[in-house]
């Protein structure tokens, strides 16, 4: 079967690729760009490890087609950071040893930065029921919770100053 | 000695080192690593769990464009050879069979071929090209089948091997172990109790559950040069059973570890590499293999499932007499169960007089166990701290006063063997009695439990070098895979015996080529051993810059003290200004070339560790789901270098621990198929199951450890499993000895009782 050709664009740049039809994006991100931040846990969009946006919108890119984001935006963990300015939730992972292996956390990063994109002031359970969707082994979520909190609590104060 | 000390970096919490790779997806884990011309190999799994190889067709497979390379078991050498690893060892022929089936395969899952081809995909297709001829058996999948007479047989050659039971056949037997442990005289013990409470308690075979799937790449040269990229445990420990099972030298392999994606003991094993090794062995080109999430829980891991029955007697004021207990742990398909752990965990808690413990390893048509997380004593802890408890409900006793009446302490003669140094038990009970959660009001439908639990830590092999740097920075070089902020904890010990700050310290991990040996990531023995050997490597670094320092000053080196990162003169040095570590590091090229010191460790023993924990539980009475609302982890952990990394193993462990409880199984059908291979039927807690979960730092100094550090990473996985049965018992009245506590089964029983 001929392969398809994909232009996209991903973390802001724009690009092509050529795909097979049944090849996922998680796939193509990994084995065709290089784009390895994303990871494979499961496959089957249990685990959350591979969460990237689709036009602003969390996905399990293990679950969607490469050739379904021709035309479309695509942001992985490895657009997340702007330069050397860390996004609030991974400056927050940091400071709350809110990771231990690691495998989880790019999309545990995603996946809280769409929520604060989403919602600005989550309560706990709601960080908890947004997160649900990803799996971590390691820490029993509570400093992973505790830092999305405190990234939420930065952005808001990043904001009141920039409106004062 | 160590009661007394004061840190200046230990204790603090620095971001890690290796913390913005990982936050910004750039750090590199098993599956990243890619090579020119790499093949993707695919592994053929037994549709059986229990069959005898009858032939293997590999032809259609060779022969399909773009497949380079197809092996078999005949591929990998029988042996008979072991490989020693603390007081234990890995049989290498099990695990050369389990690797690739020689004869029979022994569960669903078992590897019996593999193909190397020019992408997965092909690599896929081939696989399902060769064609194996079975002659189906009947499996064993329970403890039950497994001991039953007229049982089939897993192993023709296994014999019961340790104390087998007087009167019992030791071969033909699915019966790979027995073992005692006895002191006293238990009958008298019983007679002479005023309570005696006995009961059954099984637990299910559950996964470790790491998120990383298994992943290697292998490049074998023409020249025997090997090559090995891998996500494990242990380097070495892959470098080491990869040589013994293809019988090569292990100076011929040079293993690298990636970052690694979670492990908790199911990485100690190989699965895949000497597989990779032998596939590109015969393609000529680099292979990478990666498991699927299914071949993971297939064929990786598990632990056992256990039953355990339990019996243990009092006396009317709480003092326990007597106890005895029958220990059955599946091995899974070769023998090796954590069975003689659990027995020697099962009641190292308490001062018991009077004991007898067997403890039975069985061999069953399933995965072959691994070790996970305090590997034994979750499953036989379970049996006694609900024992514990229903004495405690009997007696009308505070459930913490009865442990403290009962609680082992220094001195103490171990149930294993050794007497007990200093042990933070105690400690731990009192804090537990002290903190709000203990007394805190329960609301409706509400119920509490609490639990404490014993891990011995491991000692074993360790290297590390420290490098002094011309600038004054530093390098510390360890051999052990970073599960979990063991870099950072590095460099808090380099800074603390350098004082240079720990920004100024770069920790790393270096492969089987870089450093002296090293056993595996494991046995909550990184901070411990490895800590000690870096602490080690430090001070002969610092011996080395106060030399440097007295050659600068034109005096003896006895003449140098120490403080803070700055040589300063003692008596008979002369008036001299004090030189920073800055300074001796500008001059190391003139005062006698690089400074590197280094040290290995081999400590016979480690800390002993004990934790508790207390657990709320909410119980909806008309659908059977529970939900943990409150709960606190109380761990005796030494001395935390980095509190934050500890108290992060406590939520780890004890949310495992409260997965094992509540929801995970495997779950088999009467083939032995396993119906729950995936994240979606194999249910880990999620980040909306639980709440936050409080910790607590108790340090009682391990004398053992320069700095008092005890192993902190296994304890927490074990009490969990009775802290939540013991808070469903004080919700619903119902004494639930069989685990998980599923929706399901926690309506049947509420329903009957």
């Amino acid at each position: 079967m001929p392969k398809l050709h994909v232009q996209t664009s991903v973390n802001g740049d724009t690009l092509d690729f050529l795909c097979e039809p049944a090849e996922t994006l998680l796939d193509v991100l990994r084995n065709r760009l290089n784009l390895t931040g994303s990871k494979e846990g499961c496959a089957t969009g249990d685990c959350g490890a591979c969460s990237v946006l689709l036009n602003d919108r969390l996905v399990a890119s293990c679950l969607v087609l490469a050739a379904e984001v021709d035309d479309q935006r695509v942001l992985t963990v490895e657009g997340v950071a702007r330069g050397d300015a860390l996004h609030p939730v991974q400056q927050q992972l940091l400071e709350h040893a809110g990771l231990q292996c690691g495998i989880c956390t790019p999309g545990i990063v995603v996946a809280a930065k769409s929520l604060l994109d989403h919602n600005p002031n989550p309560t706990e359970t709601e960080v908890r029921f947004w997160l649900a969707g990803n799996l971590c082994r390691c820490t029993g979520y509570d400093k992973i919770i505790r830092a999305v909190l405190d990234a939420a609590a930065t952005m808001r104060d990043d904001r009141s100053r920039v409106s004062a | 000695m160590s009661g007394e000390q004061r840190f200046k970096y230990v204790g603090t919490r620095p971001i890690r080192h290796d913390g913005l790779d990982k936050v910004t997806g750039r750090a590199n884990y098993g599956a990243d690593f890619t090579l020119p011309g790499l093949l993707h190999g695919h592994i053929v799994r037994s549709p059986h769990a229990h069959a005898r190889i009858l032939a293997i067709d590999t032809s259609a497979a060779a022969g399909m464009p773009g497949v380079m390379a197809v092996i078999t078991g005949d591929d990998i050498p029988k042996t008979t050879a072991r490989l020693m690893m603390g007081e234990g060892g890995f049989d290498l022929g099990d695990m050369g069979d389990n690797l690739l089936a020689h004869d029979k395969v022994l569960y669903q899952g078992h590897a019996v071929a593999a193909v190397a081809a020019t992408s997965p995909e092909l690599a896929r297709a081939a696989a399902e090209a060769v064609a194996v001829h079975y002659e189906v058996l009947t499996p064993v999948m329970t403890i039950d089948q497994a001991l039953a007479a007229g049982a089939p047989i897993l192993h023709d050659g296994l014999t019961t091997k340790g104390q087998p039971a007087a009167g019992v056949p030791t071969s033909p037997t699915n019966v790979a172990m027995r073992m005692e442990l006895k002191r006293g005289d238990v009958d008298k013990g019983f007679a002479e109790s005023d309570i005696v409470v006995e009961r059954t308690f099984t637990t299910p075979m559950v996964h470790q559950g790491y998120i990383e799937p298994h992943a290697c790449v292998a490049r074998h040269g023409e020249d025997g040069q090997i090559v090995v990229w891998t996500s494990t445990q242990g380097h070495f420990n892959v470098r080491d059973c990869s040589a013994g099972i293809l019988g090569i030298d292990a100076a011929k392999i040079k293993v690298i570890p990636s970052e690694i994606g979670g492990g908790f003991g199911g990485k100690i094993p190989v699965y895949l590499e000497p597989v990779a090794i032998a596939l590109s062995r015969k393609a000529h080109r680099p292979v990478k293999l990666v498991m699927s999430r299914e071949d993971v829980f297939r064929a990786s891991g598990p632990t056992s499932g256990t039953k355990v029955r339990m019996k243990l007697g009092a006396k009317q004021d709480g003092t326990l007499v007597a106890a005895s207990a029958s220990l059955y742990y599946e091995a899974g398909a070769y023998k090796g169960s954590p069975a003689g752990a659990g027995a020697m965990c099962a009641i190292a808690a308490y001062r018991i007089p009077n004991f007898f413990i067997e403890a039975y390893d069985i061999v069953v048509n399933r995965p072959k166990v691994a070790a996970y997380r305090a590997p034994g004593s979750p499953s036989s802890t379970f049996a006694t701290e609900s024992l514990i408890d229903e004495i405690a409900r009997r007696l009308n006793m505070d459930a913490l006063d009865l442990r403290l009446k009962n609680a082992a302490t220094e001195g103490d003669q171990a149930p294993y063997g050794p007497k007990f140094g200093p042990i933070g038990l105690r400690e731990v009970l009192a804090a537990a009695k002290a903190h709000p959660h203990w007394t805190a009001p329960l609301g409706a439908n509400q119920g509490r439990g609490v639990a404490v639990g014993f891990w011995f830590n491991a000692g074993m092999n360790s290297s590390a070098t420290v490098s002094v740097n011309t600038d004054g920075s530093a390098t510390v070089v360890a051999g052990n895979p970073d599960i979990g902020g063991t870099r950072v904890a590095q460099a808090l010990m380099v800074s603390e015996e350098l004082g240079v700050p720990v920004e100024r310290v770069r920790p790393s991990v270096a492969d089987t080529d870089s450093i002296g040996f090293s056993d595996l990531t494991g046995g909550s023995r990184v901070c411990y051993a490895t800590g000690m050997a870096v602490i080690e490597a430090a001070r002969d670094a610092r011996e080395q810059l106060k030399a440097r320092a007295a050659k600068m000053w034109g005096t003896d080196a006895a003449h140098v003290g120490w403080d803070d990162g700055t040589a300063i003169p003692l008596n008979g040095a002369g008036d001299r200004t004090p030189l920073t570590v800055n300074e001796i590091a500008a001059k190391l090229a003139h005062t006698g070339g690089p400074v590197i010191g280094r040290a290995t460790v081999n400590p016979p023993m480690a800390g002993p560790g004990f934790g508790l924990n207390i657990c709320d539980l909410e119980v909806d009475k008309e659908t059977g789901v529970s939900r943990v609302v409150r709960y606190t982890c109380i761990q005796d952990v030494g001395k935390a270098i980095h509190p934050s990394y500890v108290e992060g193993q406590m939520q780890g462990g004890a949310s495992q621990g409260i997965g094992w409880a509540l929801n995970e199984e495997y779950i088999y059908d009467r083939e032995g198929h396993l119906e729950n291979p995936g994240f979606l039927d194999y249910r880990m807690p999620v980040a909306s199951d639980l709440p936050m979960i409080d910790t607590v730092l108790v340090e009682v100094p391990n004398p053992l450890h320069p700095y008092g550090v005890r192993g902190v990473g296994e304890v927490p996985i074990v009490p969990p499993l009775a802290a939540v049965a013991n808070a469903m018992r004080d919700a619903t009245g119902v004494r639930f000895t069989d685990l998980p506590l599923s929706p399901p089964r926690v309506l049947e029983a509420l329903a009957t009782d």
